[in-house]
């Protein structure tokens, strides 16, 4: 818990916990938040803008808040399909609105959603993408699994990487050089053009969840050498120490000693390491999604989100398909602060102030 | 003597690296369920007789090890094959590397005239305004997804249509003076090379803010300053040449992360590069093309930590003297 007061008295770290907090908060209880479902889909409405939302009428009176709905149009003049606001009917934003059917925390069935508008409105607080999903439901969803990737990466990085820089360090010798030359050559390869070959080969055909595990064991394949490398400089470094000596001559076997006696030592620094690369994985997916090798719609993720902004038109005509992009900033730039401020307090040498 | 003799033994060490990468490359994409003439056969243009040469060349109805000495031996005599559209693979690549150099090195160049300065700065006067104001410019430039920004860019070519957008050179390039095909590729240049210099200055900042710190603290500083040397001899002259010899470490690790970075910019910008030529193969599963960029870009990525290494040796002094 010292480490919780310290972040809160870093005035950088202690926003960045909060948004950080935050946006897990929202991400886990999305179904309830989110006006749509992520499989909601309206084929008349496809890149439909926002909705705009007035809390005055056009009488100028103070108002609950409303909205109009939009109709489709062709335009010939323009050659293109414009929206319009349908002013006849005014459709009021409700709290706690029945909706879609969803299970709140994957456990409580429940049809509840946050805000909405009932009687055929619809409500778009950013949009909708070419098939007319709205994009605000999806940026929750999606955040679901840009925010978790990294993180269940870590967990397969970690513990491989732990072992193999253990294994190499403590045995040294012919072993330690084989080991550790494999683990160069796969730091020699330029580490996106491995993860976008690793991607391209997975077999299509593959279930949502299966697809999104092989991800999580593609980024983990990239990122496990370099840490390796450094545990085993920390191994060479605590092996000769005389706690190691002492629980040698007890008879104590290799790998008890590797995994009970010399790796506890580097849970600082596996420590720092995790918060600080978390951001790394989480820029990996989204550039792997962006690229259309990574989740694959329909399931949302903000870099699968953002691949329509591939396109001329949508960037310059459709910006709130950007968001996505902006959440990914907000949530890497929140992980290097905090870690910033974790690094600073569990390895006080590092501390260049 | 010595130094060439070191010279010498880092370029064999790299020899082993090199034939384990190529091992990797070579089964995670064989043992792939790609087979690797499914565009090729589809290609109208391309005959039966060339499809035959192409197996025989790979050995494609031999067991797998003879494939890889095969195309190992292929690969040292340069032949590197064709690309799915039947063009030659190796012409190919000399189209884009030098384009993806150019780009990275602009980039190096770029951070490090701007980077190393402000690395002094903010060391100089540390935990002034300044300092903690470029803290917060890193933090931000490091957090920004490098396709996104590149996107951002677009948007700002576009709008202001001040710069052209794609590609590295315009349709009237041909026609142009040798200043206005100068002119015309540092036009092409300036967005991409931007963004990737945006994302890496931080770092670098960073970093020579660090070392920096570092060596003004040791003794032989405090001596200088004691002996009433100027404060401008005593940064420039003592501090600095030794809190830059490890950048020149961290030169091979830029080479690197500018050539992964590279890639998603390149795709963006529809950059010429190395990176979107191996994006481009992946997606078309040619496998030719993706093994050559693949083992292209580790070579890049090996010499850049190399001539790091070297240079390391030529301006740090400790190095040469132990051997």
């Amino acid at each position: 818990m010292e480490i919780l007061q310290k972040i809160f008295k870093d005035k950088f770290a202690k926003s960045a916990f909060i948004v950080l907090a935050f946006l897990y908060l929202i991400i886990l209880f999305a179904d309830f938040i989110a006006p749509y479902s992520s499989t909601y889909s309206n084929r008349d409405m496809s890149y439909a803008p926002p909705s705009k939302i007035y809390t005055i009428t056009e009488e100028g009176k103070w108002s609950l808040p409303y909205t109009y709905n939009y109709i489709r149009e062709y335009e010939p003049a323009l050659m293109q399909t414009i929206y319009k606001q349908d002013r006849s009917k005014k459709y009021y934003i409700k709290p706690f609105v029945k909706g879609e059917k969803y299970k709140l925390l994957g456990i409580i069935p429940c049809d509840r959603h946050l805000f909405g508008v009932r009687n055929g409105g619809y409500i778009y607080p950013l949009g909708t993408d070419i098939n007319g999903r709205d994009v605000f439901s999806r940026l929750l969803f999606g955040g679901r699994i840009s925010m978790t990737i990294g993180f269940l990466s870590l967990f397969i990085v970690f513990p491989i990487g732990l072992l193999y820089g253990g294994i190499s360090g403590y045995f040294g010798g012919i072993l330690d050089t084989i080991m550790m030359r494999f683990a160069e050559a796969i730091m020699a390869i330029p580490s996106f053009y491995l993860l976008i070959i690793l991607a391209a080969i997975l077999p299509s055909g593959m279930t949502s969840i299966q697809r999104f595990c092989l991800i999580v064991v593609i980024l983990a394949l990239i990122g496990w050498a370099g840490f390796a490398r450094v545990v085993r400089g920390m191994v060479l470094s605590i092996k000769n120490e005389e706690f190691v000596q002492a629980e040698k001559t007890m008879g104590a076997s290799n790998l008890r000693i590797i995994l009970k006696h010399i790796l506890p030592q580097t849970t600082s620094y596996v420590i720092i390491a995790m918060t600080l690369s978390v951001p790394s994985y989480i820029l990996a997916e989204s550039g792997l999604s962006f690229l259309g090798l990574g989740i694959q719609q329909p399931d949302a993720s903000w870099g699968n989100m953002l691949k329509e902004a591939q396109e001329f038109t949508n960037i310059l005509y459709r910006p709130w398909l950007l968001t996505p992009g902006f959440l990914i900033f907000i949530a890497v730039l929140s992980f290097n602060l905090l870690g910033d401020a974790i690094r600073d307090f569990l390895d006080p040498k590092s501390q260049s102030k | 003597m010595e130094f060439w003799r070191y010279v010498a033994k880092r370029i064999l060490q790299t020899i082993p690296l090199l034939i384990i990468v190529s091992l990797i490359s070579f089964f995670i994409i064989r043992l792939s369920p790609i087979d690797p003439l499914a565009e090729l056969k589809l290609n109208p243009s391309i005959s039966q007789e060339t499809l035959d040469k192409e197996i025989k060349r790979l050995n494609l109805d031999k067991p797998i090890y003879v494939q890889y000495f095969s195309w190992a031996k292929s690969f040292v005599k340069g032949d590197l094959g064709y690309t799915s559209a039947g063009e030659k693979v190796s012409s190919k690549l000399k189209e884009r590397i030098p384009n993806t150099l150019l780009l990275t090195l602009v980039v190096i160049f770029m951070t490090w005239s701007v980077g190393i300065p402000l690395g002094i700065a903010a060391a100089y006067k540390k935990e002034s305004s300044f300092d903690r104001m470029l803290t917060v410019i890193a933090s931000i430039g490091m957090a920004i997804p490098s396709f996104f920004f590149a996107i951002l860019m677009l948007i700002f070519a576009v709008k202001t249509s001040w710069f052209p957008v794609g590609g590295l050179t315009s349709y009237n390039f041909n026609d142009m003076s040798l200043l206005g095909k100068v002119i015309d590729i540092s036009k092409h240049l300036i967005l991409p090379s931007l963004v990737l210099f945006t994302i890496s200055l931080s770092g670098l900042q960073r970093q020579m803010r660090a070392n920096m710190l570092e060596v003004m603290d040791s003794d032989y500083i405090k001596f200088a300053r004691a002996k009433g040397v100027s404060e401008f001899k005593v940064v420039f002259k003592h501090a600095l040449r030794n809190a830059v010899n490890p950048m020149i470490t961290l030169l091979g690790f830029e080479f690197a992360g500018l050539l992964s970075g590279a890639a998603l910019t390149e795709y963006v910008f529809q950059y010429p590069g190395l990176g979107r030529l191996i994006l481009e193969a992946v997606m078309k599963s040619d496998i030719n093309l993706v093994m050559a960029s693949l083992m292209m870009g580790t070579i890049m990525l090996i010499a850049g930590n190399l001539i790091a290494d070297i240079l390391l040796m030529i301006t740090d002094p400790r190095l040469r003297t132990k051997g």
